[in-house]
């Protein structure tokens, strides 16, 4: 499935195009905590926008202050063009699909479905119609008379999707909205959840802790930490070129090698180990000479061989792990000065010869452009 | 399924004996045609007729009922607002003093309850009868209510109501159609209860009740107080019968739930 991004759609790169949502200068605090801390953030419509971040990092307030379940401390939160300071709940185009689910028990599949039609301005004759459309979006139509309790996890996630988009929502919500399934249904569901995005053309706005998720169905993704935002990007940006060592870290697997600037152009080389030759990476963010600073390079860049290897960085260690993980195996190298580096390779041959094995002497290297210097 | 030992035997008979002899030698005695209580005097069900036409006993009855279903239904409406209050609010200044005075009725003696309802009475100059015996008795069943009710509010998912708001629900229309019908069950089984207290007490319809309003408890204590009559048997054997039927009947419906919810459950993750 191509992304967004891919097939040109980027409005966030549009000097011209409107946000659906702008917060500015939004704080949250409860009591002395501040759980959102002086936030910008703009949205544009049928963007499919990722909230990201370990749990406490802010980024469920944030979504329930759309939502219209937290009020805002300080700055300003519009939707298509209005305030919403002041507007509860009920009166947002907003929808929201909790975590939990939140259907009502004692409700059938199909009323569950109308009860937010219902609440609306729809004619009575259109409702049932609606309510059909929605089972066939989500493919329930045999369940429609069945209560909650006597369908599968995965048809009760499609139920609450499909109530919260029945009334066309500008903006649709999703707190965690695959957390409960397994990881085979979690993945099928993905694509399900871009699919049914793409053909109603709503806005998503997605909270997850997952990072992989947020990957695979995002347009963009928000990080987040400490009610902050540390990068607002696409998936490929934020996973290629992270801002921070945090969002480094956060988002994949990453080698961390600390050391000193030194020339900082294009490209910085990073002092990191007495005596030995200076890494060099691409210059990131906020890089200073002199200034200590952190390499940072993703396992799949870094090539493993026994020989010297002609390239831009070597580095030279010993293999003390080896994980295999059935499509790639991993190889934890411990350098001179204890520093570890991992290298995966993807195991293109079923019965590879391994002749890397444990204990065993071995060169990884990179080329200039591979990693990035950060500042710690 | 392990066999029972005849110890075990031996307790239960005689433990169901304990609970059961009394009131099977009242059933008994109420079909006996002898006036004398003690004696037995061949079968006969004269007694159900007399009582049929006994207009004191009949009169009761109806007073019971009446204050039953009115001060049931006052004791549900205040026990599920204040435990929702005790549940919602969270934190307030004065909620552990305000839920412990909630729950007091529970523990105090009827005795003093009766007695300070009736000094109450008194001092505001409300003439004693159905209206006393009705607050009263509102008064302390509320506490059950509300203890029945907030057990269940207090594993309410709250993200429901959130849901309703969020699909534009006001308050009252989320409180009607989503929040009272999931804690049905619990309200209805708080209203079964006062009903059921209401129906049992004596002590506090004693003080609180005027002469021309006597309950069933007090007509059948001041009876009895006047030597045993075989009518008193026949009324409390129709009482029986009322509460075994409606006991049996509550639990076959429940048990009839708990399987047709275990058997949707297998069809739902087949």
């Amino acid at each position: 499935m191509p992304s967004d991004h891919a097939s040109g759609f980027a409005p966030w790169e549009d000097a011209d195009a409107t946000p659906l949502i702008s917060f500015d200068g939004v704080t949250k605090q409860f009591g002395s905590f501040t759980a959102i801390d002086n936030i910008d953030l703009q949205i544009y419509p049928k963007e499919f926008f990722a909230l990201l971040g370990p749990s406490g990092c802010g980024k469920t307030t944030l979504m329930r202050m759309l939502g219209g379940f937290e009020d805002v401390t300080e700055g300003t939160i519009t939707i298509d063009g209005q305030n919403m300071a002041g507007i509860p709940a009920n009166k947002r185009a907003v929808n929201m699909m909790f975590q939990s689910y939140a259907l009502f028990p004692h409700l059938s599949v199909a009323d569950n479905i109308a009860f937010g039609l219902k609440r609306s301005d729809m004619p009575k004759s259109e409702i049932q119609g609606r309510v059909d459309e929605m089972l066939r979006l989500v493919q329930l139509q045999k369940f429609a008379r069945r209560k909650p309790h006597q369908i599968s996890g995965g048809q009760r996630q499609r139920v609450a999707l499909a109530r919260a988009l029945a009334k066309a929502p500008k903006l649709l919500l999703l707190d965690e909205p695959l957390g409960a399934l397994d990881k085979k249904l979690r993945q099928e569901t993905q694509f399900e959840l871009m699919d049914i995005q793409e053909k109603t053309g709503t806005t998503f706005v997605i909270v997850t802790h997952d990072q992989e998720e947020a990957m695979t169905v995002a347009s963009r993704i928000a990080v987040m930490d400490n009610g902050l935002l540390k990068q607002v990007d696409t998936p490929d940006r934020v996973y290629e070129s992270p801002n921070s060592v945090y969002v480094a870290d956060f988002i994949g697997d990453v080698n961390i090698i600390t050391g000193t600037a030194s020339e900082v152009l294009e490209n910085t080389q990073l002092i990191w180990a007495e005596g030995a030759t200076p890494i060099t990476g691409m210059t990131g963010s906020r890089v200073v000479q002199g200034e200590p600073a952190s390499f940072v390079i993703r396992p799949e860049k870094v090539s493993i061989s026994k020989d010297e290897p002609q390239a831009a960085n070597k580095v030279q260690g010993k293999v003390i792990d080896i994980a295999y993980l059935g499509n790639m195996s991993t190889y934890h190298v411990a350098l001179a000065n204890g520093v570890i580096v991992k290298s995966q390779t993807a195991n293109n041959r079923r019965i590879a010869r391994r002749d890397i094995t444990w204990e065993d002497p071995v060169w990884l290297s990179w080329t200039d452009t591979a990693g990035l210097v950060l500042r710690d | 399924m392990r066999r029972m030992t005849s110890f075990n035997v031996v307790s239960l008979t005689v433990g169901f004996a304990f609970l059961y002899i009394p009131m099977l030698i009242l059933v008994i005695y109420s079909f006996n045609a002898s006036k004398l209580v003690t004696v037995w005097g061949g079968f006969s069900t004269k007694w159900y007729g007399e009582l049929m036409q006994n207009e004191a006993f009949l009169d009761a009855a109806w007073v019971t009922i009446k204050v039953g279903l009115i001060s049931s239904t006052i004791a549900t409406i205040l026990g599920t607002m204040a435990a929702f209050v005790l549940v919602r609010s969270g934190r307030f200044f004065g909620r552990t003093l305000f839920s412990g005075m909630i729950y007091a009725p529970l523990v105090m003696p009827e005795v003093i309850t009766g007695l300070s309802l009736l000094l109450l009475f008194i001092s505001i100059g409300l003439p004693r009868g159905v209206t006393t015996i009705v607050l009263a008795h509102a008064t302390f069943s509320m506490c059950y209510v509300s203890v029945v009710v907030s057990s269940r509010m207090a594993s309410f998912d709250r993200s429901l109501e959130e849901a309703a708001y969020d699909l534009g629900c006001t308050g009252w229309d989320a409180f009607k159609s989503v929040t009272l019908p999931i804690i049905a069950p619990a309200v209805i089984s708080g209203w079964l209860l006062a009903f059921t207290l209401s129906l049992d007490d004596l002590v506090i319809a004693s003080f609180t009740a005027g002469p021309a309003s006597t309950t069933l408890p007090i007509k059948i204590f001041s009876s009895v107080r006047l030597g045993v009559s075989p009518e008193i048997n026949a009324l409390s054997t129709i009482i029986i019968a009322i509460v075994t039927f409606g006991v049996i009947t509550a639990s076959i419906t429940s048990k009839r739930a708990i399987v047709k919810q275990q058997r949707e459950e297998q069809m739902a993750d087949a």
